[in-house]
């Protein structure tokens, strides 16, 4: 619970963020939320030499629709997130996702950049952002990139993020048509199992989905199976058909004292029917 | 003449004042451990064990002692030649247990060195710096497999790592030869039995996790040869004369301080080798030493509470009376016995009598060495377990006989004219009530109604169960002959000038209250207001005498003391009083306590102020003829008994068929304690109380893997019950007095997670009852309930 030494450095500007992790070197990490790097920090599980904060700038900030294009703020906080009208009309998967986060007070400093850039393997956002098929801002020495949300997570607590690289931000389409279900660990309320549905309907028919589990593997990632078993399906009758296979498709799965491996592919099952029963009921 | 109108004092006893501690506490304005800062303070860290079990090859202190800022770098076995082994407080035989570890390690977190540094940061980058290598020796986990020939074994002398073994049953044991006077008669009641129910069941090991983890500064002045120790505890009375023994002082030469202490749980009981380590260091290094605990050390190093498993069968007839009970009990205690360790699993077979008349009892109990974390009290501090044990299988019996639960436990309860009332084990429950108490449950709950919910619900498809418990426990610890640091306690009561009242009690509040319940009582008694009173605790520099605050005990035998000490300061300004009053003939005994004045009772125009009489009591012109001027009096309280408060829980609960997940939706508990000085604080004690005992039963478990490793150290993995994992519960009580002390108090701090605990896991049975589940091990894991509703059996 006592982190070792380091120094802190608030940054002005992203590009001021950017130069300091570029002196930095590996030394170097930047500090959102600080609510999945401080406690690494306190258990000496990471020990930087160097924290450039980033949580209050403003160029990461603000929450956008341009053209049925929706923008967030990489420093956007999980409870600005929840509680975003914007979002609750045009994307209201994002804003209930966030609002099931950890606590209040986790939910008031914990942000969207952070936690897409951490990747735990029960965050909840980024299996919401994959189903969404959203777009992940980076910024680096060589300029912006942009990355999609199913390839940036690559593997537990690994996205394809350079370490002189800034998230600022996400961009997806506006959709209504969306829903996140999870099963919540109990201890720390992470997700054990959730899966996001983002539907495309017609009328009571599905003509296409993203669907994508977090919680069960390694990363975030869609359950492809269950995607082509919604095309065509006429929902919700067909939400339990549809995802019946989903969890015994996943090649790896957790397992851990809250949930074996069996259970979690069983559960990753439940919830896909669950999320998406809920995103058709949105149609 | 005094003027009697004044403000009419309302009396106190029985009304809902609100706590006067919390607007500090809840404001950030209390003074903790951690909040002490002596000049020239050095800071305390421990190097401890990565392993659980192991013999230390050596220890490389040189780099840490090379930081700059570190004091000094000390091993287990060079402190070892200034503290010896650590005294414990029972009569068990103990292995040798030191601070820090001196040669073996034997669980994960067990300290090995320490280093003393200017500040905290340093001071742990030093600990990190210490290298130890270490012989792995094999870990002991399983209590059962550690008994049998080939374990590895923890202490030398400690066969099988067996630490206590104990048998009693039959009608009795003989005591002169310890052996049981007639345990045929156990076969016999089962061999006759129409029914018998045996279950193994396991109460799981649990983590107390007090909000305030433990602390302590000491500060040895080499000048005055004086040692004063801040520790968050529980009793300052009991560390004060442990930590002076082991410093080879007097207790005259220590003063022991618990400042706030943010809840305790039991595990603040135990005196631990921080505490003593401290101290010695601080003579050593010649500066005041802090060390506060983080929360992974609290998870690794303060003492745990339960992990008992239980074999338990119950006989019965066929109508439903119970004709016989055995239970052989293992407790996995842990790497070491700490200050109660053995003697808490002993109060579960004690307390397994539970309401009923038990003809036959056989009671087996052995506790077992492991390598974890020591156990010591929790909550409720071995009649948890007894009653759960008990109470899950009068359900079976119930289940067995298709009877309703409620109506087995009625059939076998000790009836009301059959009190005081003697139990196998040889306690003698002071009174009690039951029948009534059951009815009052049975109706609150709607019992009938409850029912009809369930099988409603059921119909629907829905998986809902309901569930009953009732238990007796023991409070009041509660006299000497069985309490080793002495069953008493003590309280001082000065009445100051200008008519404020300043009392001391030795009952060391650490969330109880008593500086709302305590003045609530000697308002009352004195009949001055509320806020002239004070009460003062926690410090032996101020409280003469005591022994601490468990066991349920401070209202009890703490509030008896201040009662009786009141009584005594009473007299003496009754005596003044009187003495002031001489021209009108008033002698002493005609005097009461009336509205902020001493007056001859029903005559109020015959009367003193009560502030007068304390102004005079300090400047006695002329003094009374055989008084020496002054009112401040004390008094010790040995209760003759303890006291057995009892009552009746009901729950319902409702399981997610696809996940597993287990919701509470009632829990109604009727809880009879005896007189009730503060309603509020009484259902504030068993809402807490409510919510640990839900924990165990849903939530909570300390888990180790099969190298000893813990798996729980955290927030993150331990699951502690949340205030939305709660429903509103349903309090409410009936009122059996004690006889043992004045007040008719019982005491009900554990009462809370006694009864419900079974109660829960009873209802989640009744649920799953319809697949065919007869037992649910706690914690209620999602994953666990969901194979059940899969797979039937037991989990
Ligand atoms: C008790 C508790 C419960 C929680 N429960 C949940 C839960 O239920 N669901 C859930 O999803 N999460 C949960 N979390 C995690 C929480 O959402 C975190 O806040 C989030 O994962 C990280 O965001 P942060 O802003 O706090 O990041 P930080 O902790 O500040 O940073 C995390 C990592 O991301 C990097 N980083 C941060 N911002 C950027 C950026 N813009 N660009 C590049 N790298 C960046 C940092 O360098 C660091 O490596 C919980 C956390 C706690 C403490």
């Amino acid at each position: 619970m006592i982190p070792t030494a380091f120094e802190y450095r608030r940054a002005g500007s992203v590009a001021e963020a950017l130069s300091l992790l570029q002196e930095g070197g590996p030394e170097a990490k930047l500090l959102a939320g600080g609510h999945s790097l401080i406690p690494m920090m306190k258990q000496r599980l990471a020990e930087p030499g160097l924290l450039i904060d980033i949580g209050g700038l403003d160029e990461l900030r603000g929450i956008q629709e341009t053209d049925g294009e929706i923008a967030i703020g990489a420093a956007m906080t999980h409870a600005e997130i929840a509680a975003s009208d914007l979002l609750r009309e045009q994307a209201p998967i994002v804003a209930e996702t966030a609002a099931a986060i950890g606590d209040a007070q986790v939910r008031s400093r914990g942000t969207i950049g952070g936690s897409l850039a951490h990747a735990d393997p029960g965050a909840d956002l980024p299996a919401v952002m994959v189903a969404l098929d959203a777009t992940i801002a980076l910024l680096g020495p060589n300029g912006e990139r942009k990355v999609q949300a199913e390839d940036f997570f690559q593997d537990i607590l690994t996205v394809d993020l350079g370490e002189d690289e800034i998230v600022t931000g996400v961009c997806f389409q506006a959709c209504r048509s969306a829903a996140y279900a999870k099963l919540e660990q109990r201890a720390s309320k992470f997700a054990l199992v959730g899966v996001a549905a983002a539907l495309t309907l017609d009328g009571g028919t599905c003509s296409s989905a993203r669907v994508a589990v977090t919680g069960a593997s390694s990363h975030a990632q869609r359950l492809s199976g269950v995607e082509g078993a919604l095309a065509g399906a006429s929902l919700p009758d067909g939400a339990a058909s549809a995802s019946a296979g989903a969890g015994d498709a996943l090649d790896f799965v957790n397992e851990d004292l809250h949930g074996s491996e069996e259970y979690r592919r069983a559960m990753t099952a439940v919830f896909a029917r669950r999320a998406i029963e809920a995103a058709a009921g949105r149609g | 003449m005094t003027s009697v109108d004044g403000p009419v004092l309302p009396k106190l006893i029985g009304e809902r004042v609100k706590r006067r501690e919390d607007p500090r506490l809840i404001q950030g304005q209390a003074t903790y451990v951690d909040d002490i800062k002596l000049p020239g303070m050095l800071h305390l860290a421990f190097k401890r064990s990565d392993i659980a079990h192991g013999v230390i090859k050596s220890i490389d202190t040189s780099a840490a002692a090379a930081i700059e800022g570190v004091e000094l770098v000390i091993t287990g076995a060079e402190l070892a030649e200034h503290l010896g082994p650590m005294p414990i407080g029972t009569p068990f035989p103990a292995p040798d247990h030191f601070s820090v570890a001196t040669d073996k390690v034997r669980y994960v977190g067990e300290p090995v060195a320490v280093v003393v540094a200017e500040d905290r940061y340093i001071a742990r980058d030093a600990a990190d710096a210490i290298e130890v290598e270490y012989d792995e020796l094999p870990a002991v986990v399983d209590p059962e497999a550690a008994m049998e020939a080939g374990s590895a074994t923890l202490h030398e002398g400690f066969e099988r790592n067996i630490a206590v073994e104990s048998y009693w049953g039959g009608t009795g044991v003989n005591p002169e030869t310890a052996q049981p006077e007639d345990d045929s008669a156990v076969d016999a009641a089962f061999a006759e039995a129409d029914v018998v129910v045996s279950q193994r069941m396991m109460n799981q090991r649990l983590a107390p996790n007090a909000m305030e983890p433990r602390g302590v500064v000491a500060h040895y002045e080499p000048g005055r040869e004086y040692l004063t120790v801040w520790s968050a505890t529980q009793n300052p009375h009991i560390l004060r004369t442990l930590v002076a023994a082991m410093m080879g002082l007097g207790e005259h030469q220590v003063r022991a301080v618990a400042p706030e202490v943010g809840g305790g749980f039991g595990c603040k009981i135990n005196i631990y080798g921080e505490e003593y380590t401290a101290a010695a260091l601080s003579r050593l290094v010649k500066a005041p030493v802090k060390w506060i605990e983080d929360r992974t050390e609290a998870f690794l190093t303060t003492t745990h509470g339960r992990d008992l498993l239980g074999y338990i069968d119950l006989a019965a007839k066929s109508d439903g009376t119970i004709t016989g009970l055995k239970a052989r009990i293992i407790a996995d205690i842990g790497a070491y016995e700490v200050l109660l360790t053995a003697m808490i699993p002993t109060l579960t077979g004690l307390m397994m009598n539970g309401v009923y008349r038990l003809p036959v009892v056989r009671h087996e109990l052995t506790e077992v060495f492991t390598n974890k974390t020591p156990t010591d009290a929790y909550r409720g501090a071995g009649r948890p377990e007894g009653l759960y044990f008990l109470e899950r299988a009068v359900d079976m019996v119930a289940r067995e006989l298709d009877m309703d639960p409620a109506e087995v436990r009625r059939k076998n309860f000790v009836p009301a004219d059959e009190f005081p009332f003697a139990t196998q084990g040889g306690l003698v429950y002071d009174s009690g009530n039951y029948e009534p108490c059951l009815d009052k449950a049975l109706e609150v709950a709607d019992w009938q109604g409850m029912l009809a919910e369930r099988d409603a619900a059921r119909a629907e498809g829905r998986i809902v169960g309901v569930g009953l418990s009732f238990y007796v426990e023991v409070c009041g610890l509660g006299p000497s002959a069985v309490v080793p640091t002495g069953g008493w306690e003590h309280s001082g009561v000065t009445v100051e000038r200008g008519g404020k009242v300043t009392a001391t009690t030795g009952a060391s509040p650490h969330g109880q209250g008593n500086e709302t319940t305590f003045a609530q009582m000697l308002a009352d008694h004195f009949s001055i207001p509320f806020e002239d009173i004070t009460i003062l605790h926690g410090d032996t520099g101020v409280v003469k005498q005591g022994i601490g605050t468990f066991g349920s005990r401070s209202q009890a035998v703490g509030g008896a003391a201040l009662i009786s000490a009141a009584g005594k300061a009473g007299d003496k300004m009754k005596q003044f009083a009187a003495a002031m009053m001489t021209d009108q003939e008033v002698s002493p005994e005609d005097l009461v306590f009336e509205d902020g004045r001493i007056q001859v009772e029903g005559a109020p125009e015959v009367s003193k102020t009560f502030a007068e009489v304390a102004d005079f009591a300090y400047v006695p012109v002329p003094l009374p003829a055989g008084m020496e001027p002054g009112v401040s009096e004390e008094s010790f309280f040995e209760p003759e008994n303890n006291t057995y408060p009892f009552g009746c829980h009901i729950s319902m609960v409702e399981v997610d068929r696809e996940t597993g997940e287990t919701k509470l939706l009632k829990l109604i508990a009727v809880d009879d304690c005896g007189n009730v000085i503060n309603p509020l604080i009484v259902e504030g004690q068993v809402h807490g109380g409510l919510a640990q005992g839900i924990g165990q039963a849903m939530f909570e478990e300390v888990v180790y893997d099969e190298d000893g490793q813990p798996v729980t150290a955290s927030f993150m993995d331990y699951v502690m019950p949340r205030a939305a994992d709660l429903p509103v519960f349903e309090l409410d009580r009936t009122v059996t007095p004690t006889p043992i002390n004045p007040l008719g108090a019982k005491g009900v701090g554990e009462a809370g997670t006694i009864g419900s605990t079974p109660c829960v896991i009873n209802a989640a049975v009744d649920a799953l009852a319809p697949f065919g589940v007869t037992h649910i091990e706690m914690p209620l894991r999602p994953e666990r309930m969901w194979r059940l509703i899969n797979e039937g059996g037991q989990s």
